[in-house]
């Protein structure tokens, strides 16, 4: 024993020595009264919806009241939570432990029925009906590229303005690039800003005598290429459209102007969701840069999925050593170790140990079975069928050594998370990161979503035990 | 085989790595294929580590076996651009429209009208033929938006088609719908032994059939291997702590006694094991939903050392032999 390496020595001292200085507190985070606003951001795939609505529950039961707004969760996600009816209404989250004064709400982001209610708040009657009946309007609220944006904002200014709530966890639309929900408001004011609304508008004013003064040569040609573009009968749908909406675009860039700012103040904290995969963490480097470039205010990093292990002192090189050593029985036989320990003082009692001394014994005709083939028992190691039954401890070998292949995987896994995530760091050190355990399967409930509110929480993912510390 | 082969999936399942590799396992000796990426993120790039892709079709690799791979990042307002020159000349008109905002109303406002282009220039690519007739590119490969907006993305040009009821833009989503619904199409999706993307999948594919567009194949991504089977696992739950800690011994990691260091690995190894059986169980249960689809189904593995260039070629070997081309 005392000739073998001390598996410390091949640890990685790495691992420890690059983790980023600053972790992320996630409880004084969302339990800060001044906290209004958090802001769930990154990538598809990352996990972002589930992290806002973990958020929410733990910070309802730390007693804030919360309301949870979620584009477009999965659907067990969303019946976990009771909002799988798709209202476009805040509705109270069932099973949350209220005994600390807390509510959760939550709701589904219908946008379309968004858009229609800002129509009908603020267009008489017989406008609004003009506008809802508009082909364009239709297919425009029916959700083609960046309406979710929209209205997602809106939404969001909705919720904070009827100050019902002492939080709102807002999670971002699964956006064809991260940067959209910024940029909606922005573009939706230049766009209204823009000589483009005069043109579209002055043909529909043609019909009154003033009409003409807008008219100049060069925008006749341009409703005339419009016109060539997009047909006749769509530019006049889009025509009528902008005309019925006119009186309320200023309105429209007001709140979007308003939700902005709201963003940025600093009631406000963004949260970029990752897992520890090349291309999510690609995206939340360019997500905390472009934040930063619009002062908006970033709490961190939530970094979803990161794997850990109990044992991860022992390198898979050296564990994947130690796996072909017990697949092949002929090496076992030559360790002089293994006869030692097996008749150690403190393994005699023990029952399951029929077979020690049968070690001897085992031929040596397995050893051309290749070392990476772990078959099951229900497939012993002969190909050749040679041997019936197999021996008890060469099946305890093999399961053996299967476990330390599964711990190798796991340590290149580990190592791969790392190499990513420190690459992340070495770019952005001043952000605080918290790290939430990777979870076999999915959330499908308030307990589960407890638990990865308590993940969240904790300093470090929490790992099986370590056990090989001395 | 379908010239026109659409890969999408859902954020996180590796959709534009599959697309890549698809394209690159596409392109036998002689043959060349376009990849065209259409969300702007230039992830194509990323994989071939490449600098940014401009609105240009480049030659981006040498598939194994000689073929060529060229890769194309549509930019809708280029192709609107584009558009609009090659069917009204319209010169300095189109940088008018600029400076009045209409190209980007067109392309990011205006209902549909980007996706009509950025499907449109796909389709230009697939039907385009050089002087002597012959198609230019074999196959296009298209790394799409993820399940979620995929119908919409390609159908959107039936809803064009029914908003702009006359007109070019009525004529082109009609011509474009033509080819999307022929079989010269085939919709892949990528996904991972996973319930969301699985759920994703399914849902996706009977939206995909709801709008008759060609379903092709699924192809489950990052697929881990299989280090113990079933009855393994089973019989990995009843070890004796004991007899796992001399195995251990047995092979060098130090004593099995009590608070050795042999005896200490026994617990973590049996908790990663029991991780591994659960998800294991979970895997099987998805592998199980995908085989009810009716798809033809598709296994790659996750690379132990991260995705790379190699690593997109090992996929393409890995495609060609499971004769996807």
């Amino acid at each position: 024993m005392s000739r073998r390496p001390e598996p410390a020595q091949t640890h990685d001292p790495a691992r420890h020595h690059l983790s980023p200085t600053r972790t992320l507190a996630i409880d004084p985070l969302i339990e800060d009264p001044e906290t209004r606003i958090v802001v769930c951001c990154g990538s598809g795939g990352v996990g972002k919806t589930t992290t806002a609505a973990a958020l929410g529950l733990r910070a309802a039961e730390r007693g804030r009241k919360v309301v949870v707004l979620t584009i477009d969760p999965a659907r067990r996600l969303a019946q976990s939570m009771g909002i799988d009816s798709l209202d476009n209404t805040p509705r109270r989250v069932k099973g949350v432990d209220d005994s600390a004064g807390g509510e959760l709400h939550a709701m589904m982001l219908d946008m379309k029925r968004t858009f229609d209610e800002i129509v009908e708040a603020h267009a008489d009657p017989e406008r609004a009906a003009a506008i809802l009946g508009n082909p364009f309007y239709q297919s425009l609220s029916a959700g083609f590229a960046g309406t979710q944006e929209y209205m997602a904002m809106e939404k969001l200014g909705q919720l904070r303005s009827r100050d019902e709530w002492d939080l709102i966890v807002v999670d971002t639309p699964p956006s064809r690039s991260a940067l959209d929900f910024l940029d909606a408001p922005k573009r939706l004011g230049s766009f209204l800003d823009g000589k483009l609304i005069r043109v579209l508008l002055a043909p529909a004013k043609v019909g009154g005598r003033a009409g003409m003064k807008f008219l100049n040569v060069g925008m006749s040609m341009m409703t005339g290429v419009l016109g060539k573009v997009l047909g006749g009968q769509l530019l006049k749908d889009v025509q009528t459209f902008v005309a019925a909406m006119d009186s309320m675009f200023g309105g429209f860039r007001t709140r979007a102007d308003a939700t902005y700012k709201l963003l940025q103040a600093p009631g406000t904290a963004f949260l970029v969701v990752a897992a520890p995969e090349r291309d999510a963490l690609r995206e939340a480097a360019y997500f905390v840069e472009r934040l930063a470039a619009e002062d908006m205010p970033l709490a961190g990093l939530v970094l979803n999925r990161v794997h850990g292990s109990g044992a991860d002192r022992l390198s898979a090189e050296r564990a994947l050593a130690a796996a072909e050593n017990l697949e092949d029985p002929r090496i076992v036989d030559q360790e002089d170790g293994k006869a030692g320990l097996r008749n150690s003082p403190e393994t005699h009692g023990s029952s399951d140990s029929p077979a020690a001394s049968a070690t001897a014994g085992t031929p040596a005709q397995e050893a051309g079975t290749p070392a990476q083939d772990v078959p099951g028992p229900g497939s012993p190691a002969t190909a050749d069928g040679t041997e019936a039954a197999e021996d008890p401890e060469r099946s305890v070998d093999r399961l053996t050594a299967a476990l330390l292949r599964l711990h190798a995987e796991r340590m290149q896994l580990l190592s791969r998370e790392q190499r990513t995530r420190d690459r992340f760091t070495a770019l952005h050190p001043e952000v605080a990161v918290t790290e939430v355990a990777a979870l076999p399967g999915d959330v499908h409930d308030l307990t589960g979503l407890r638990d990865i509110g308590e993940r969240l929480a904790a300093d470090r993912p929490e790992l099986p035990e370590t056990s090989w510390h001395t | 085989m379908s010239r026109l082969q659409v890969v999408s999936g859902k954020g996180g399942t590796g959709k534009t790595t599959v697309a890549a590799a698809l394209a690159l396992a596409l392109t036998t000796q002689g043959k060349r294929t376009l990849l065209v990426e259409v969300e702007g993120r230039q992830g194509i790039a990323q994989l071939f580590e490449t600098e940014a892709l401009p609105y240009e079709e480049r030659k981006i690799a040498v598939a194994p076996g000689g073929g060529e791979v060229y890769a194309l990042a549509i930019d809708p307002e280029l192709a609107l651009l584009d558009y609009l020159q090659m069917f009204y000349k319209l010169g300095s008109a189109g940088r008018a429209l600029r400076k009045l905002g209409a190209i980007d109303f067109a392309t990011t406002i205006a209902p549909g009208v980007r996706d009509v282009l950025l499907t449109g220039k796909a389709c230009e690519a697939v039907r385009r033929k050089d002087k002597s007739g012959r198609f230019v590119y074999d196959y296009v490969v298209m790394d799409a938006p993820p399940t979620g907006r995929i119908t919409r993305f390609l159908n959107v040009n039936d809803e064009v088609a029914g908003l702009a009821k006359i007109g070019p833009i009525h004529h082109q989503a009609q011509a474009v719908m033509r080819v999307l619904k022929s079989p010269e199409t085939a919709v892949h999706l990528v996904t991972l032994l996973e319930e969301m993307p699985v759920q994703e999948t399914a849902d996706g594919i009977a939206e995909l059939r709801g709008a008759r567009l060609p379903v092709g194949r699924v192809i489950v991504n990052m697929v881990r291997p299989e280090v113990l089977d079933a009855s393994a696992l089973e019989l990995v739950a009843a070890l004796p702590r004991s007899s796992v800690a001399r195995a251990l011994s047995s092979a060098g990691l130090g004593g099995a006694r009590r608070g050795g260091h042999a005896e200490r690995l026994v617990e973590p190894l049996l908790a990663q094991a029991e991780e591994y059986a659960e998800r294991y169980a979970l895997e099987t249960e998805q592998r199980a939903v995908l085989a009810d689809l009716d798809v033809p189904l598709h296994e790659l593995p996750l690379l132990a050392e991260g995705m790379d260039l190699a690593g997109l070629y090992a996929l393409a070997r890995e495609l060609r032999e499971q004769d996807v081309s």
